[in-house]
């Protein structure tokens, strides 16, 4: 199982640079949002999967899988859930000013001359 | 700390005193209150004159950085003490010449604190003991020539001289340093007295070589040899006083007292000994040539200047055999004796001249040959000292200048004669080479004195031209008469001076007893040479008109100027270009940079540790697993080939909430519950920008854009995959996790294993993770608020000055 989900997870990965190198702002935010899936996955394999029960103590349980890798992953989806809904409306807001989506008309268009 | 320490600092302590002066005092010129610091210095080691005389050498210790070896200890003998006596000596009649030169009006304040800062700096650069304090006050020398090259900082030669002798002195100035380390690593100090002792560990080792050329380098810029002469000519941009200081009579001589300082720490190196001959040489006969060629009085000087150089250069090459070959062998001393007494002779008839020279611009306008002419029956006093400091430098009998070139020849008739093996069949163009020099030089100084003041009265001056002032002349007066000193009593200086300079070139023990009284003698070739320069170089002279036309064929591009000048050019050009093409403002090329490194680093670190992969131990494959990485690929595949922007956020929610389902399978609830919950407001957040963005999802790209795309991702990909395969074959130790769950309940009071480490074990990163989105929404409010656009803060700026 754990090599199908590096693999998967390195599919995302690369998805998600595919993605970031477009030009469409909107395309990038969703390569972002690809790669972090990708890099939450790894996380969570490497930490061993299917390795016992749900990390929640039980008298009768003496095997759970790994629970830091999980903490750690819940505190990466939330800093990139806030990354994500942060640029987000920076893309709405950039697209209100300047009336494009597209990173290659943005160069120079900022300065403020 | 003793005087001579603070001899050392004091001109630097006097720049801000005179600071203080300048604001209080007022009428009165400034020079007048510099004066008295160089001469009291020069007063001072005078006084050290006996004790060196008698073969005494003086060491003082003063700790500056001793942890890293850096210390301020002063060394005097023969060597160091004639350049501080040539320092501060000229240094006060530079001085009281400026006094006449420069008017009230000019910025004196700037002009004496550079001068002075200049003066501690050359006086620490030939008394230090120290290689890192050497340094440091040899780019304390650059920095001063810098400043006063560009005295004058609205005249555009001023600044391009001054850049172009700063980056070339520099740039030689960063070599010597590394020359310096090298030896300090190889002698295991950094005192030269003591690297002197270790000599035997720098030569014949490769690390020694280089130590030579470096330190070569450093001397050949700042002596301005050829190639690296090309910055002293625009150096003439400077008021006269520095270039007759700096330019002729000191600074330029920090390279020769380098070279000859560091004789014999690589006596024994045959690249340092025929490196230096031969660049002097070299430099000796091209600078001679092109010095005749010129109009400007001071550019024929500075030439001359670089010539003179290269002889004394000459000179201490072949003071470096006479270490080779054994200090007894009196025929290479002659050569050492004939570098120190040219270091002085130069000194004094070079600083003269330059003062001349600085005498007729001040009285005339000008310093253009072609409108001068005439000058001696208005200039008398001018004119004398012309001639006796002229005929000093072409080498003509009862000046001082004579002397010292007929040894210099003698030496080079010496290494001609001699049987080393490699000189065989070229032995005979070491004299043909002075000799030619010799002509050349004897040609500009009486070019020098015919056209300027011989002839007739041309009258196209700009001032109406009368002799000088009493204050003006007094220095090259002063100069003059050394000259003419020197040249009928020589002996004056051998035992006093240049004996232990001399013997400390070639680090000799026993005295020298130099020969300069043996002057005059019939059967030396060197005089019969000096006859035929005279012969030639008077009928070369005389018939100038026929043979100036060789100078045509020296075509502007092909001199080390333009060389210089177009390599400054090119590498603004190209290096302008490449940040042109580096820097494309696109931030997509930035992001194909920063993954492309990625994947070159990611894939030689894993070819150059080979991937150890060790999959025994996997968990098992279940039905619902396969579906799920079924779903998440076709996801992928439909956002990137999608055009429609709906389908492609649709399809992220897709993968958001397989991912949730994979948390489920994996068995880890908290997960789940975060990532359905975040992905559900994520994909609503896409949804409310869609809205408001155009319609067409996928601009236009190139297919080549595309493929490169695809490369650097499938690359990132790969990278990923395989780092993450070997990291997870390779577990080196056991988790700690092992802890958080036997200690979930006793230490922490809970079950839930995932909360608790959230809350508890390493609740810090959960706090600042609250930070983080709480900053997120105030940076969310603040866009979505806040309606600023250009127009506006337009407005505002406007509102803001009128307020004012």
């Amino acid at each position: 199982m754990e090599f199908i989900t590096i693999v998967l997870s390195g599919i995302l990965i690369g998805a998600g640079t595919y993605l970031i190198l477009s030009k469409s702002v909107l395309r990038i935010i969703i390569g972002l949002s690809v790669l972090s899936h990708g890099i939450h996955l790894m996380l969570l394999t490497m930490g061993q999967l299917k390795r016992g029960n749900v990390p929640i103590l039980e008298d009768s349980v003496t095997n759970y899988t790994d629970p830091l890798p999980q903490a750690m992953i819940l505190t990466a989806i939330v800093i990139s859930f806030a990354l994500t809904a942060f640029s987000l409306v920076l893309a709405l807001r950039n697209y209100k000013v300047l009336g494009s989506d597209d990173t290659e008309t943005m160069k120079g268009a900022q300065n403020e001359n | 700390m003793t005087f001579i320490h603070f001899a050392i600092i004091l001109p630097l302590i006097a720049a801000f005193l005179i600071a203080i002066i300048n604001k209080y005092v007022k009428g009165i010129h400034l020079g007048w209150f510099v004066l008295p610091i160089p001469f009291i210095i020069v007063s001072y080691l005078f006084t050290l004159i006996p004790t060196i005389r008698n073969g005494e050498t003086l060491l003082l210790n003063l700790n500056f950085m001793p942890r890293i070896g850096m210390n301020f200890d002063v060394y005097i003998d023969g060597l160091g003490l004639l350049f501080a006596i040539l320092i501060s000596g000229i240094g006060t009649l530079v001085v009281l010449y400026s006094i006449g030169y420069l008017s009230n009006k000019e910025k004196l304040l700037n002009f004496y604190i550079y001068l002075l800062m200049f003066m501690t700096a050359m006086l620490g650069v030939v008394l230090l003991d120290n290689v890192l304090m050497l340094y440091l006050f040899w780019e304390l020398t650059s920095i001063s020539s810098f400043l006063l090259i560009a005295f004058w900082t609205t005249k555009e030669r001023s600044t391009y001289g001054a850049q172009k002798s700063m980056i070339i002195t520099m740039f030689g100035g960063f070599m010597m340093l590394g020359g310096f380390i090298l030896l300090s690593n190889l002698t295991g100090t950094f005192s030269i007295r003591e690297m002197i002792i270790a000599s035997d560990s720098v030569v014949g080792v490769g690390a020694g070589t280089l130590a030579v050329v470096l330190v070569l380098l450093g001397a050949f810029t700042k002596s301005a040899q050829f190639p690296f002469y090309v910055w002293l000519p625009d150096a003439m941009e400077a008021p006269t006083p520095v270039s007759a200081y700096l330019h002729s009579a000191t600074m330029v001589k920090a390279g020769l007292y380098l070279v000859a300082r560091f004789t014999p720490v690589f006596m024994l190196s045959t690249t340092w000994v025929w490196t230096i001959l031969i660049v002097g040489l070299i430099t000796l006969c091209w600078a001679s040539f092109n010095a005749f060629i010129k109009d400007d009085l001071k550019a024929v000087l500075a030439f001359s200047t670089v010539s003179q150089l290269g002889l004394i250069m000459s000179l201490l090459g072949i003071s470096g055999l006479a270490i080779v070959r054994g200090a007894n062998e009196q025929i290479f001393t002659v050569a050492v004796v004939a570098a120190v007494f040219h270091i002085i002779n130069h000194a004094t008839f070079k600083g003269a001249l330059f003062m001349v020279t600085g005498i007729i611009d001040h009285q005339t306008g000008t310093r253009s040959i072609k409108k001068l002419g005439g000058l001696m029956t208005i200039m008398p006093i001018t004119f004398t000292m012309t001639l006796i400091t002229s005929l000093s430098m072409a080498g003509i009998p009862p000046f001082n200048g004579f002397l010292s070139k007929e040894m210099f020849l003698e030496a080079m008739f010496e290494i001609s004669n001699s049987n080393f093996s490699s000189l065989a069949s070229v032995g005979f163009l070491f004299p043909l080479l002075a000799i030619l020099g010799s002509i050349f030089t004897l040609l500009y100084s009486v070019k020098i004195v015919m056209q300027v003041f011989l002839g007739e009265d041309k009258k196209e001056t700009p001032k109406q031209p009368k002799e000088a002032s009493a204050l003006l002349l007094i220095s090259p007066a002063i100069l003059s008469f050394l000259v003419v000193l020197f040249g009928l009593v020589p002996n004056l200086l051998t035992k006093s001076i240049i004996d232990p300079a001399a013997m400390s070139i070639i680090n000799a023990v026993e005295p020298l007893n130099t020969k300069i009284s043996h002057w005059h003698g019939f059967d030396s070739p060197a005089l019969w040479a000096t006859v035929v320069i005279i012969l030639v170089g008077a009928t070369l002279y005389y018939f100038r008109d026929t043979w100036i036309f060789i100078y045509k064929y020296i075509r502007s591009n092909y001199t080390i100027n333009y060389l210089y000048d177009q390599g400054l050019n090119y590498s603004t050009i190209y290096s302008n270009r490449f940040t042109k093409m580096v820097m494309t403002g696109f931030l997509r090329t930035y992001m194909v940079y920063i993954f492309g490194f990625l994947v070159v680093l990611g894939l030689i670190t894993i070819i150059k540790t080979g991937l150890n992969l060790d999959l025994s131990n996997l968990a098992p494959i279940g039905i619902q697993d396969m579906i799920l990485v079924g779903v998440i690929l076709t996801a992928l595949l439909i956002i990137m080939i999608t055009k429609s922007r709906m389908v492609s956020i649709i399809m992220l929610g897709a993968v958001g909430f397989s991912m949730a389902l994979f948390f489920v399978f994996f068995r880890a609830p908290d997960l789940a519950l975060t990532q359905l919950a975040i992905e559900t407001v994520t994909t609503t957040l896409f949804l409310v920008c869609f809205y408001h963005l155009p319609k067409q999802s996928k601009l236009p790209e190139h297919r080549k854009f595309k493929l490169t795309n695809f490369v650097v991702a499938v690359g990132v990909g790969a990278v990923s995959i395989l780092i993450g395969l070997s990291a997870f074959s390779n577990r080196l130790f056991e988790s700690i996790s092992q802890y958080h769950v036997d200690h979930v309940y006793d230490l922490a009071a809970g079950k839930n294993m995932v909360n608790v480490i959230l809350v508890d074990f390493r609740g810090y990163d959960t706090v600042f993770e609250t930070l983080v989105f709480g900053i997120a929404g105030i940076g969310i409010y603040i866009l979505m608020r806040l309606s600023i656009n250009r127009k506006d803060d337009k407005n505002e700026e406007r509102a803001e000055e009128s307020r004012l």
